[in-house]
């Protein structure tokens, strides 16, 4: 089912969260909503299962105007960040609760149930109280809860949060499967962009109520709107370093490098972003600074290296340490992935 | 118990402290089944004469029975009254939009820290205007009005720890607001209810100055004011009977204490666990 906003706001009293803000799901997609705390996201996902009043504009599921329908009517599936499990129900229970709610049939609502443990594989567990599982599991019971009466929507707020890095892990392949099984359109709220990149067909990154870039993740991450989003994706994350460009030749008082792709641009300040995988040794525009900082991360080491001027640029490489910190090093950029911003912030 | 210290000494101390009241009670028992000769502490016979009143109506008393019925009715209604009210008022003051809940809650509060003997003629001739003096349900409705204030905030408070997204689910699943407080909170707030349920029944069974002002005639007698009654008639002055009827009085509130004893105390551990 297609969600459409058109000029969506939401004030709390005085305070204006979300402002004219518009933005289409394709069916079946699933669209993650990244951004920083306090930006507006879980208030998006409210107002969109309609436990937020919206204060302006519409919302459509498909050519359905939904704005003033109440929840109980619009047949989104929602799993809340701390899952929000029946704790007096059992888990067999808890997920057919919502059929139970239409009065379906208690062999019809047995069969579901099983249906949905078992996609959501926790078959075993329907016996047992929420408490009685883990956070992994109760997850998963979250999701069979949401999905059991097929939702045309389906609602994730931070669904990963409470769990650890390795079910993290597991979780998020287990619910982009299920998504993808049940070909059902999805939003995904995270402040996590590996979460984000990995698990969803497109990403909207907000800002302050505002929507700053929507694109496929790998498109996001290559061609971003700004710096705010070329900060946002990636980890380790990309450097900033400021300097003024004249013609194609970026200047600061640390480094000069030559900018094939560069917008002809003369002593403007600007602000180069370079991603770790950017600053290599092999490279061919060479930087010299001094290494303050490695972080071996096993597979790969993390180095931060100190420029003249004092900006630091962090480069990614494989397996062996090269330098140690202290070490004077010079490694190359290389120039054709420099991102280049004006100094608002804007991509030139 | 920390080992620390040695735990025989203190217990020895409490036990010394409380023999007087252990005397008490053991006394209080003794004496309702035996007679003893006068000036003496050592019963010389065992009788069940002072529980006559359980077989014959006293003279000028209602029957025990009735009394016994009567409180029954009193606390029993009391409760159910409180019950019902405290759960769905205190439920809309945790959660719903109520217009000047502040000035609600401290009302309540106000009114919970009145002394009851200060209402009570206002409450007395406000019942005589309704024709409601001398009944039962007179004095059922005035108590539970007064158990109200506390019930009220009790059960706001457990409404308070159940988290908001468990109703929030509940509403995407498609329950009604109602059907999520009935089927989902409700459940929740369930140790606060059966405590303040247990509390209100005791506090209804002891209650002794409303029915004694309110209903205090024979029909609609409830035990501590035939209590009071037996103590105040000079006349027939009989001490063991007193007692005899004192321990039948007691007797429901001691089983019903050693019944519930976990529940109440729930009411001071707070929260969804049970
Ligand atoms: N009921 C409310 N009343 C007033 N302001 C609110 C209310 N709910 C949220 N806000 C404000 O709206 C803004 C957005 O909140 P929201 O919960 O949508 O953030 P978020 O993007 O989900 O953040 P997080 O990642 O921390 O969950 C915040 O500044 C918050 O203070
Ligand atoms: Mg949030």
């Amino acid at each position: 089912m297609r969600i459409l906003l058109k000029n969506f706001g939401k004030s709390f009293g005085a305070v204006n969260v979300i402002e004219n803000l518009n933005l289409e799901i394709h069916d079946g997609e699933m669209l993650a909503l990244l951004g920083p705390s306090g930006c507006g996201k879980s208030t998006t996902l409210f107002a969109v299962c309609g436990i937020h009043k919206v204060t302006a504009g519409q919302i459509l599921f498909g050519d359905r105007d939904v704005t003033h329908v109440p929840s109980q009517q619009r047949n989104v599936g929602v799993v809340f960040q701390n899952y929000a499990l029946y704790p007096h129900l059992s888990i067999a229970e808890n997920i057919g609760f919502p059929l139970k709610i239409r009065k379906e049939s208690a062999a019809e609502i047995k069969r579901k149930v099983h249906e949905m443990a078992d996609l959501v594989q926790i078959g075993a567990l329907l016996d047992r109280r929420p408490a009685e599982l883990s956070g992994g599991q109760q997850q998963r019971v979250a999701l069979a809860r949401a999905l059991i009466r097929r939702p045309d929507v389906l609602l994730l707020d931070e669904p990963l949060a409470n769990l650890d890095a390795k079910l993290r892990l597991e979780m998020r392949s287990e619910i982009r499967r299920i998504q993808q099984e049940t070909g059902i359109t999805a939003i995904l709220v995270t402040h996590d962009q590996v979460e984000a990149m990995s698990m969803c067909d497109r990403i909207a990154i907000m800002k302050q109520g505002q929507i700053v870039q929507i694109a496929a993740p790998m498109e996001m991450y290559d061609n971003p709107v700004s710096d705010f989003v070329a900060g946002f994706l990636g980890n380790p994350p990309i450097a900033f370093v400021d300097g003024a460009l004249t013609g194609s030749v970026f200047e600061s008082s640390g480094i000069r490098i030559e900018l094939p792709s560069a917008a002809q641009r003369n002593g403007g300040p600007v602000k180069l972003g370079i991603r770790p995988e950017n600053f290599q040794p092999e490279f061919p525009q060479k930087v010299s600074g001094e290494v303050t900082f490695v972080e071996s991360q096993g597979r790969e080491t993390l180095y931060d290296v100190r420029l003249d001027d004092g900006q630091i640029l962090r480069s990614i490489q494989g397996h062996a340490v090269r330098a140690g910190v202290g070490e004077r090093v010079s490694w190359g950029i290389s120039p054709d992935n420099i991102l280049i911003f004006d100094e608002k912030g804007a991509r030139l | 118990m920390t080992g620390n210290y040695k735990t025989w000494p203190m217990i020895l101390l409490l036990g010394i402290i409380t023999v007087p009241l252990v005397l008490m009670y053991v006394y209080l028992f003794v004496d309702t089944v035996t007679n003893s000769a006068p000036g003496s502490l050592v019963p010389n016979e065992i009788t069940g004469e002072h529980w006559r009143f359980l077989w014959q109506t006293l003279p000028g008393r209602p029957s025990i029975w009735t009394a016994t019925f009567n409180t029954f009715l009193f606390a029993t209604v009391t409760t159910l009254i409180v019950l019902s009210v405290s759960s769905t008022a205190g439920y809309a003051l945790s959660r719903l939009n109520v217009p000047f809940r502040a000035f609600f809650l401290a009302g309540v509060m106000v009114l919970h820290a009145f002394p009851t003997v200060t209402l009570i003629i206002a409450i007395f001739l406000i019942l005589q205007f309704l024709g409601m003096y001398n009944t039962l349900i007179g004095v059922i409705l005035v108590k539970a009005s007064l158990e109200l204030p506390f019930g009220i905030w009790i059960m706001k408070g457990f409404y308070d720890t159940v988290p908001w997204e468990i109703e929030m689910a509940g509403i995407q699943d498609g329950a009604s607001r109602f059907t999520v407080w009935h089927k989902l909170v409700l459940p929740q707030v369930m140790p606060a209810i059966s405590a303040l349920g247990i509390f209100s029944f005791l506090a209804g069974w002891s209650e002794f100055i409303l029915p004694l002002v309110l209903a205090p005639d024979n029909k609609v007698q409830v035990l501590s004011v035939y209590l009071a009654a037996l103590i105040a008639d000079d006349n027939n002055f009989d001490m063991a009977l007193f007692k005899s009827v004192g321990v039948f009085y007691v007797l429901p509130v001691i089983v019903l204490f050693l019944f519930f004893q976990k529940r109440l105390m729930s009411i001071y551990g707070g929260g969804t666990k049970g």
